[in-house]
């Protein structure tokens, strides 16, 4: 179940490093802020969360697009994206912390829906709705993108410009255009990860720090750049916690998630399925 | 022609002012006694992890030193405070007390909030012999052993042992009595010093340990955890988590249906008024630690009229909006320091402090007097449980009966509804 939370938010950013190479460490601060967006959303009006947060996914596209266009001319143009590209997502991740801080304060916040607290049994199991929505909501936009980056004309592009920047260049198409559409649509799934992330735990502004190790920890699993891959990565990783909790101890559960990570990429450097 | 003037009138106002400067400092030292204020310094997490927390003990201390104003002053003299903000960075405490103490010259110290910065600034206290007033320190001063340090938290001479006493004397009143106990808890600081006091207190109840595990601080489903403790069947649950953990786990909790004699315990967040405002029902039979709530048998002298002034504002500062938790002990903090000053009749460190040992004093949280060690002679940590909650509206929570006092006797205003799912 955790696994499918896990995939949402490992999915912008398999887009964005998988296939971009951009090293998006603030990405987890973009969920925590379509989070919150949710949440005032959710308290002022009693919006659904998950609703609100594919409402507000026009928004984050936008706001995708803005800041590749930052990054691609502070630094990608120069070439000296690596080191500084990765201060300039850290200090993007602390300007967004203190910015929710200085508008909501560091308290947790929750939201409210019918869903919430509410199980289903299936013969002995009980699943909470809190998890399952989320599991869906997360397999339905991943399946949606990549029906997108096979099917469709731009999504062919985006995984083009991943392989060949040059080629792409010399059939006149913008790698520059393509890629900031890309970068949009991974922020944009970052907004739908928030309100995810909302549904099932609190949130306070510091909140996307937590995932930061595991999301990557599952596009290096999942192969870089495969949408298949990370969404059986996630959940891969998220029966191996939930099993390793059950089963044994729950402080085990983040050492063995990642012995199994190692394990996996020793035995396929590639990662599970490769793009 | 415009430019001299401008320019004679800027000198002609220096000499001004160079007089005036004069005629204060040749009179100076004959009116300070009477009309310079009192300095009061500490540094506060305004911003960082503990900022919500460290907010809400500046509104309230603001408030003591407004109250105290209005009402003629300390010795007389106004009260000033000189505050800096630490960032919840224990690196930084050290020195903003140093420039308080040698720069700012104040004549009073207290602490900020939490143990993380009210440790490093006791070397500091300690070096000036300074009296120094702790807000929710847990055991800071167990290394230290300082003389002038009280600390306001009310959790008694042995902190990790009290913190879990309540929850094991109201589980051994349950009829059956329970024979087995479940402990769970964060694999950090506060939840592991808890978890090792409520070993010893289970131990001492003669209750068989069946479920002892820690969880990592990033853990985001707690069903695997609440599975495997149904599994093993407890009569008793005791969880020692931090805000997130503690919604998690209690929505995990409703949705499996957890059937126990008694769940609840350490778990810190659930006296939020976010947390509470957000659960609702959900924390109907939780039986679990505080520090005030608003039963009749904890309305001290004092209390309501702080509380007003404190929720007057809290709303538009983001902070708590009920601040039953911290608030009242930021204030008693400063009103034990202020009748420490009023009885000697002035700022000797060495008579304050010795008068803070030896008395007791009335503040909003009730009598307090201090033992050996700083803390509280004798524990007040309250067992509530929370009862009869409805919806999600937060006015509920301001009025008695939402959450009753079980432990200690002393303060008892209900009684305890077992099991635990009957409460529900």
């Amino acid at each position: 179940m955790l696994g499918g939370f896990y995939a949402s938010v490992a999915l912008g950013l398999t887009l964005v490093f998988g296939l971009l190479n951009i090293v998006n460490i603030a990405h987890p601060a973009f969920v925590v802020l379509g989070s919150f967006l949710v949440y005032a959303a959710n308290a002022q009006w009693g919006v659904d969360p998950i609703a609100m947060g594919v409402i507000l996914t026009p928004l984050f596209f936008l706001l995708g697009m803005a800041t590749y266009s930052v990054y691609h001319a502070s630094f990608e143009k120069r070439d000296n994206e690596s080191l500084r590209g990765l201060a300039f997502f850290f200090g993007l991740m602390f300007i967004i912390e203190v910015g929710l801080i200085l508008q909501y304060g560091v308290d947790y916040r929750l939201v409210n829906a019918p869903y919430i607290g509410k199980v289903i049994n299936l013969g002995s199991v009980t699943l909470p709705l809190r998890m399952l929505v989320p599991f869906c909501v997360a397999l339905v936009m991943a399946l949606g993108i990549f029906l997108f980056l096979s099917r469709t004309y731009l999504g062919r592009a985006i995984r083009a410009v991943a392989q060949d920047q040059l080629a792409l260049q010399l059939v006149a198409a913008d790698p520059v255009r393509i890629k900031r559409i890309a970068f949009g649509i991974a922020i944009a799934t970052a907004c739908v990860a928030g309100a995810l992330l909302i549904v099932i735990n609190p949130v306070e502004p510091a909140a996307g720090r937590v995932y930061i190790g595991r999301i990557f920890a599952i596009v290096v699993l999942g192969g870089m750049g495969s949408v298949r891959g990370t969404v059986a990565a996630a959940i891969v990783l998220g029966i191996v916690e939930s099993v390793t909790s059950t089963i044994y101890s729950p402080s085990w559960a983040p050492a063995v998630a990642f012995g199994f990570l190692l394990f996996a990429l020793a035995v396929r450097p590639a990662g599970l399925l490769r793009r | 022609m415009q430019q001299r003037r401008i320019f004679g009138g800027t000198r002609r106002f220096f000499f001004g002012a160079m007089l005036a400067a004069f005629a204060l400092v040749s009179i100076g030292p004959a009116v300070q006694a009477e009309d310079d204020p009192i300095r009061i310094g500490f540094g506060m997490a305004l911003t960082g992890a503990l900022a919500g927390a460290g907010k809400a003990a500046l509104i309230s201390i603001e408030i003591w030193r407004d109250d105290i104003n209005a009402a003629g002053g300390l010795l007389g003299r106004p009260v000033e405070l000189v505050f800096y903000d630490d960032q919840t960075n224990p690196a930084k405490v050290p020195g903003i007390y140093t420039k308080l103490i040698n720069i700012d010259r104040v004549d009073l110290i207290v602490s900020g909030y939490g143990s993380a910065t009210i440790t490093p600034a006791i070397p500091i206290a300690m070096n000036y012999d300074m009296v120094f007033m702790s807000l929710f320190g847990l055991a800071s001063n167990e290394e230290f052993g300082y003389d002038r340090y009280f600390q306001i938290l009310p959790a008694g001479p042995e902190p990790r042992i009290e913190w879990s006493r309540g929850f094991f004397e109201v589980a051994m009143r349950a009829d059956p009595k329970p024979t087995t106990v479940a402990l769970v808890g964060a694999d950090a600081e506060f939840p592991r010093n808890a978890l090792i006091g409520a070993r010893a207190n289970a131990e001492a109840a003669g209750l068989e340990i069946v479920y002892d595990e820690t969880y990592p601080p990033t853990t985001v489903d707690f069903s695997p955890v609440i599975r495997k403790i149904q599994s093993v069947n407890p009569d008793v649950v005791y969880v020692a988590s931090y805000p997130p953990d503690s919604a998690g786990i209690v929505r995990s909790v409703t949705e499996l249906g957890l059937e126990a004699k008694l769940f609840g315990g350490g778990m810190v967040g659930v006296q939020f008024a976010s947390l509470m405002e957000a659960l609702g029902p959900q924390l109907n039979g939780i039986v679990n630690y505080d520090f005030w709530v608003p039963e009749p048998t904890l309305n001290f002298p004092g209390i309501n009229a702080f509380l007003e002034k404190y929720q007057a504002i809290a709303e538009d500062a983001g902070v708590d909006p009920l601040g039953y938790y911290l608030p009242p002990f930021a204030y008693a903090n400063m009103q034990i320091l202020a009748e420490a000053v009023e009885a000697t009749g002035g700022l000797d460190q060495d008579q304050i402090a010795d008068y803070i040992r030896s008395n007791e004093f009335e503040t909003v949280v009730g009598d307090v007097s201090f033992g050996a060690n700083g803390e509280w002679a004798k524990s007040r940590m309250l067992m509530v449980q929370y009862q009869g909650i409805e919806d999600q509206s937060l006015e509920q929570f301001t009025e008695a009966g939402t959450r009753v006092v079980l432990y200690p006797e002393d303060w008892q205003s209900g009684k305890l509804i077992a099991p635990y799912s009957d409460a529900k």
